[in-house]
């Protein structure tokens, strides 16, 4: 008896012309993401995708705890593959299935031959199996309407398949199919979770961080290291670049209004992460923000960071209550290495009355003190690049 | 030049501390419960070391017992304590600013019952004795206070406590949290009447993994941790005896508290006289606070930026509280500080290595870090 994995793939099913093209950067995924787990082959058939391992030492439990972070896939399934032999099929049955069937009640079996040649039919080998398992588990009884399980016996061309436990996939789409965009990343809750959402629906991510020291510690930038890693295990590998940005902050303290700090701030970020977004092929920013969040996360205060921007800017938390961001960031394990206290960019010379209803021209006149080609050019070519990679 | 001002933190273990160390690792690596030669080797290491450690307090050996921690030792004193005098009453009196060691422990004491009152400090962060006698009386099982405040080093009367005890017939237990005091103070419990007292060996210059509770002979606590009966039954597990040989050297090489306790009031005057100079400095620390601690805060810098600016100077000290995200400071709250001072707050810590050089090396980062951390014109 070999143990494989059966993978559903979700919305591509629903792709066209392009569903090819979307299921072989699915498995292209795949294989990168297993490939240190011991020897295996992949096949497509219809809409599933099957691993079987060709190694003994094939780390089963990891490659499950692998697959259920890549995108593109709804579900999968361990399933045991034998022989399509009755006698075979049951033994198998009896053994594969005992430790799934340990703690529940009542269960059915489902049938399907696309083996027509096969000598039984379906009802038959469910009728089959179903005896036996009961023969076997005298705690089991069969409720064909509510079981607690589903036992799923499927005779295909090359073997037949014994499952019961569907477990749930990332969903979304495979990573590489939907283009390439920049993650702006300051430590915080939020920006891991808008990039795992973007990442989910098919983009490959880089990231850029703005570092001020000695405002900001180098505990900070690991901290933006650690919060990456965790996103690139759904995401994979992330190109991250850290922008030197003391001077910009510098250079608006001493020489725009307080209360409009934060917006200059966030323009020069907008801007240096479009040029370093341009020049790597990127074709949108994504930011953490969510409308009324704090200051300059107000409508208003969005248009004019929005106003420097040639290109979309995809905030996909925007209609989110924090309560649901830190839901969200629970579950992808970024929230705990994102409260660990360091001071970040955008918490140093946070002004103690900030603007929530700026006006654009006030923004444009504070920044004509400021030598701003100069600074963001300055900004982009100190910029560090680093490739944060997907490990487990 | 480096200057590590962050002594209170830890300090850097002294040579014969790390030869200490070594010899415990290589030559008498025994377990001290053995038998054979080995473990009898181990077991004379660790009864000199006992004696090395009561040495200082003026204690019998047989009054040390070795822990892994300041933090276990806190821990064994406090629960032990209030397990032993619970059926005598209810009420337990500490400080608002004790360490989190302390704090925490009160607060699961709260939660199972007990009364807890916190006497809150003043400004300076002074707590007197009259404070401490309103609130003891005859229900009260348990005192427990540090000797000098690990933020501002503020000294508590820790030496008149046992006398309002007495005074007030209450049955409690005296119990101090000298991990910030010993060896910088002289302190000897036997002549203030201290049941129980938490030392640490990393403090001292030793290593992080040992500490010690003083127990006055008589006292008898039940045990915290359960285990093999090591430590007379009291901390259970094996004596981590790297640390604990690395301790008794480091206490050995002390040298005397008094003296020391000079030279650094000394130094601690020089800082002070030259931080004046500093625009935008207030100092938290009192005038009588130990001279091996001075809390200030540079006006309008948060903690983490001076810390880092400093850092890249080669100047080691510690932020007086976590990032504005972060909790404020529990004792620089309880001391009434601003938000603003407390935000701003930073912490150096000598030890009986600094030398003046690293303190005027200390007041020019600081003079940089108050000229180029501020906003210009």
């Amino acid at each position: 008896m070999q143990e494989i994995i059966l993978i559903k793939n979700g919305e591509l099913a629903l792709k066209g012309l392009n569903r090819s093209t979307f299921e072989s950067v699915l498995v292209k995924n795949i294989k990168r993401r297993m490939r240190d787990l011991g020897g295996f082959v992949i096949s497509r058939s219809q809409s599933t995708i099957i691993i079987e391992p060709t190694e003994e030492s094939f780390d089963m439990d990891e490659a499950v705890e692998r697959l259920s972070k890549v995108f593109g896939i709804a579900a999968f399934q361990r399933a045991a593959a034998v022989e399509k032999d009755m006698t075979v099929i049951l033994a198998a049955a009896q053994e594969y299935l005992e430790e799934q069937l340990a703690d529940i009640s009542t269960f059915k079996v489902e049938a399907k031959r696309s083996d027509k040649a096969f000598p039984l039919k379906s009802p038959e080998i469910s009728r089959e199996v179903g005896g036996a398992l009961l023969a076997k588990f005298p705690h089991l009884t069969v409720d064909v309407h509510n079981p607690d399980r589903i036992v799923t016996v499927e005779v295909r061309e090359k073997a037949a398949y014994i499952r019961c436990n569907q477990i749930k996939g990332a969903g979304g789409m495979p990573v590489g199919t939907g283009g390439k965009a920049a993650l702006l990343i300051s430590g915080g809750i939020d920006s891991p979770v808008a990039g795992w959402m973007l990442s989910k629906r098919g983009i490959i991510l880089d990231a850029v961080h703005f570092a001020s020291p000695p405002f900001t510690s180098p505990q900070a930038e690991m901290k933006v290291h650690d919060l990456l890693a965790q996103v690139a295990k759904y995401s994979g590998d992330i190109g991250l670049y850290t922008v030197p940005f003391t001077e910009i902050q510098e250079q608006i303290r001493d020489n725009c209004p307080e209360e409009l700090f934060t917006l200059v701030m966030r323009r020069f970020m907008m801007r240096i992460s479009e040029r370093i977004a341009r020049r790597e092929d990127c074709a949108a920013l994504i930011t953490g923000e969510s409308v009324g969040q704090v200051a300059s996360q107000t409508m208003l205060a969005l248009g004019c960071t929005d106003a420097v921007v040639g290109m979309p800017v995809f905030r996909p938390l925007i209609g989110m209550d924090k309560d649901e961001i830190i839901v969200r960031s629970r579950q992808i394990d970024t929230f705990d290495i994102s409260i660990r206290p360091y001071e970040d960019c955008c918490t140093v010379f946070t002004p103690k009355h900030p603007r929530t209803r700026p006006k654009l021209e006030f923004l444009e006149q504070a920044e004509q003190a400021l030598d701003v080609e100069n600074l963001i050019q300055r900004a982009v070519d100190g910029a560090r690049f680093e490739i944060i990679r997907c490990t487990f | 030049m480096e200057c590590y001002l962050d002594n209170s933190a830890t300090t850097k273990p002294c040579e014969a501390a790390v030869q200490a160390a070594v010899q415990a690792m290589t030559d008498v690596f025994g377990n001290p419960s053995s038998l054979h030669r080995h473990g009898f080797a181990a077991m004379q290491l660790l009864e000199s070391a006992r004696a090395a450690v009561a040495k200082p307090l003026s204690a019998e050996p047989g009054e040390i017992y070795f822990t892994p921690s300041g933090t276990a030792a806190n821990n064994t004193a406090i629960f032990g304590a209030v397990r032993k005098n619970r059926r005598r009453g209810n009420k337990i009196v500490t400080t608002a600013f004790e360490h989190p060691s302390v704090e925490k422990c009160m607060e699961r004491l709260e939660s199972e019952g007990f009364t807890v009152v916190r006497l809150i400090p003043d400004k300076k962060g002074i707590i007197t004795a009259e404070q401490f006698a309103e609130v003891i009386d005859e229900k009260t099982i348990l005192v427990s206070l540090m000797a000098v405040n690990n933020e501002v080093g503020s000294v508590l009367p820790f030496t008149e406590i046992a006398s309002v005890i007495r005074r007030k017939k209450a049955p409690a237990l005296l119990h101090v949290d000298a991990v910030q005091g010993f060896l910088k103070l002289p302190i000897i419990p036997k002549k203030y009447d201290i049941d129980l007292l938490s030392v640490s060996a990393h403090k001292v210059h030793g290593l992080k993994g040992a500490g010690a509770l003083y127990m006055r002979k008589g006292v008898q606590l039940p045990p915290y941790i359960l285990g093999g009966g090591q430590e007379n039954g009291l901390c259970s597990g094996t004596q981590a005896m790297p640390a604990i040989a690395a301790f008794a050297a480091a206490v050995k090489a002390c040298g005397d508290v008094r003296e020391n306790l000079e030279t650094t009031e000394l130094l601690n005057g020089r800082l002070r006289e030259k931080l004046a100079g500093v625009q935008g400095i207030t100092v938290h620390s009192p005038e009588s606070a130990l001279p091996y601690i001075l809390n200030i805060s540079l006006e309008g810098i948060p903690s983490q930026v001076s810390v880092n600016f400093l850092s890249g100077e080669g100047v080691y000290v510690s932020a007086g509280s976590a990032c504005s995200k972060g909790h404020r400071s529990p004792v620089l709250t309880a001391m009434g500080l601003s938000a603003e001072e407390i935000d701003s707050a930073i912490r150096l810590s000598l030890s009986r290595e600094t030398t003046e050089n690293e303190i005027d090396s200390c007041v020019r980062a600081l003079q940089n870090a108050a000229e180029q951390l501020r906003k210009k014109g």
